[in-house]
């Protein structure tokens, strides 16, 4: 469960986040829709314990940002549109390496598992920057629920896809984020994110303006309830 | 019971095909975590380490950069300074050239080594690990040293035969380390807050080298005595400074090494 009350973060005198309240509860799926600078990499990156809250409080499944970020940081898996992976490592070894970083158990087993999940079994020995952007994200992806994070927070992970690799990447998030995962992710891709998410919360001038249930708006709507939200 | 299915996910002629690989109320043994945080700080450091080597054994940009540079400026020196063979050979020149030598290649190496960090947005995945962020920073700080003493441990044979002068001295050989530990930590630290902005290949030396100056100046000095088989009273005040500076140093970059890597 996430909740955020009255965020600030200001970048020197330019406020970014201006007091956001936000909250999520267990296992649902929300995206977090917004124009380009409204806030939505900078809020993730305070949920995700990169960044530091100037005012207010964050509590991630009862622990608070920042006071508590190395709690937070173990029940996390963040993917954003960069992949954080090293391209000079195979991806077994990428995935060795944040293994050994969260201190599991039994790494092997739990990496050809997750490499299994992400549809990478057969090249888990070359180097990652002989990847596609598709593959790497979908590794990405890997990295991210390596620990079984409860929480998965997604910064535009569709970012530089084409088709094809959406579609695969879709999939794998279908599979991997939505079983009992809390999942926070930002898009501007409204029909992924229509056919993803579970509640669309819109992110404009640093505080969340509108918020739907899926059950509540017909997907062909969502462009309607976005614009509505963002000029209104 | 839930099960948890895998989508294996093939090229494009392949099928989709479903599979359970862990469940939700037994989830596989292999994401139970290890509670000791001595334990996984250690982990962490080995980790990061075995990361940098790994990655540099592949794609030898850093080490051969480092190299190339190193060499490079003991051939400049040797020509700028147009030096007679006596001269060469001296012991003020040697060691000035030596720390000249490894200053400028390892301010390279430091740069390089952070900057695959944030090229590809690794160090936000390296600070998203649960793990105290001064694992960070010594993974680092050890893995640049060993780049460093590889650098080291090429440039000191070639010197020699160069400049027909003997580097193989235990002293001398300490006095490297030391040198090379104090310039590492700064240099670490330094170069963290560096890569975060636009011009860092330029920032780096500009704030690295005022700092370095005391534990060259010890550095220069204490080579400078063991080439010329000076007593110990002469040398051991610049090891003692080398060895409060690394103590001292190492202290403040464990302290200021979290905020240095947080917006």
């Amino acid at each position: 469960m996430i909740t955020v009350h009255r965020l600030v973060k200001r970048y020197g005198l330019k406020p970014v986040l201006r007091g956001l309240d936000f909250h999520v509860e267990q296992g649902e799926f929300v995206a977090l829709l917004g124009p380009n600078g409204a806030g939505k990499t900078t809020f993730l990156r305070i949920l995700s314990s990169l960044s530091r809250p100037t005012l207010g409080d964050v509590t991630i499944n009862g622990k608070r940002l920042p006071q508590q970020a190395s709690d937070v940081r173990r029940m996390l898996g963040v993917v954003s549109h960069l992949p954080l992976l090293y391209g000079d490592l195979t991806a077994e070894e990428n995935l060795r390496f944040f293994a050994r970083m969260y201190s599991l158990p039994n790494e092997n087993r739990r990496i050809a598992e997750v490499l299994e999940l992400v549809g990478l079994s057969s090249r888990r020995r070359d180097l990652v920057r002989t990847f596609s952007r598709g593959m790497q994200q979908r590794l990405a992806i890997g990295r991210a629920v390596l620990h079984e994070p409860e929480v998965m927070l997604f910064d535009e992970p569709h970012t530089g896809l084409d088709q094809d690799a959406c579609t695969m990447l879709d999939g794998v998030l279908r599979e991997v984020a939505v079983r009992g995962r809390t999942v926070v992710m930002t898009s501007h891709d409204l029909a992924r994110a229509a056919d993803l998410a579970s509640r669309f919360d819109v992110l404009s001038r640093g505080v969340i303006v509108s918020s739907v249930q899926r059950a509540a708006i017909n997907p062909n709507d969502l462009l309607v309830f976005y614009r509505t939200a963002v000029e209104g | 019971m839930i099960c948890w299915y895998s989508i294996e996910l093939r090229l494009k002629d392949e099928p989709l095909k479903a599979r359970p690989i862990a469940t939700i109320d037994q989830p596989s043994a292999a994401v139970k975590m290890k509670p000791s945080v001595k334990g996984s700080l250690a982990r962490a450091i080995w980790a990061i380490v075995w990361k940098d080597l790994a990655a540099e054994l592949r794609s030898r940009e850093l080490l051969s950069a480092m190299l190339v540079f190193a060499l490079l400026v003991i051939l400049i020196f040797n020509f700028a300074l147009e030096l007679d063979a006596r001269t060469r050979a001296s012991a003020t020149v040697t060691a000035g050239v030596l720390w000249a030598t490894f200053t400028f290649a390892g301010t390279l190496g430091l740069n390089r080594s952070m900057a695959m960090e944030k090229d590809r947005g690794c160090l936000d995945g390296l600070l998203l690990a649960p793990v105290d962020r001064s694992a960070i920073y010594f993974g680092k700080v050890i893995g640049n040293l060993v780049f460093m003493a590889i650098v080291e441990a090429v440039v000191l044979p070639v010197y020699s035969v160069l400049y027909n002068v003997n580097l193989f001295k235990p002293g001398l050989l300490l006095v490297i380390l030391l040198g090379s530990i104090g310039y590492v930590v700064v240099g670490t630290l330094l170069a963290a807050m560096a890569v975060q902005t636009r011009t860092r290949d330029v920032l780096l030396p500009i704030l690295l080298f005022p700092v370095v100056i005391p534990i060259i100046i010890a550095a220069v000095k204490a080579s400078t005595g063991f080439l010329q088989a000076a007593g110990w009273d002469e040398i051991m005040p610049w090891l003692n400074l080398l060895m409060a500076y690394d103590v001292i140093f190492t202290a403040i970059a464990f302290m200021v090494f979290d905020f240095v890597v947080e917006e």
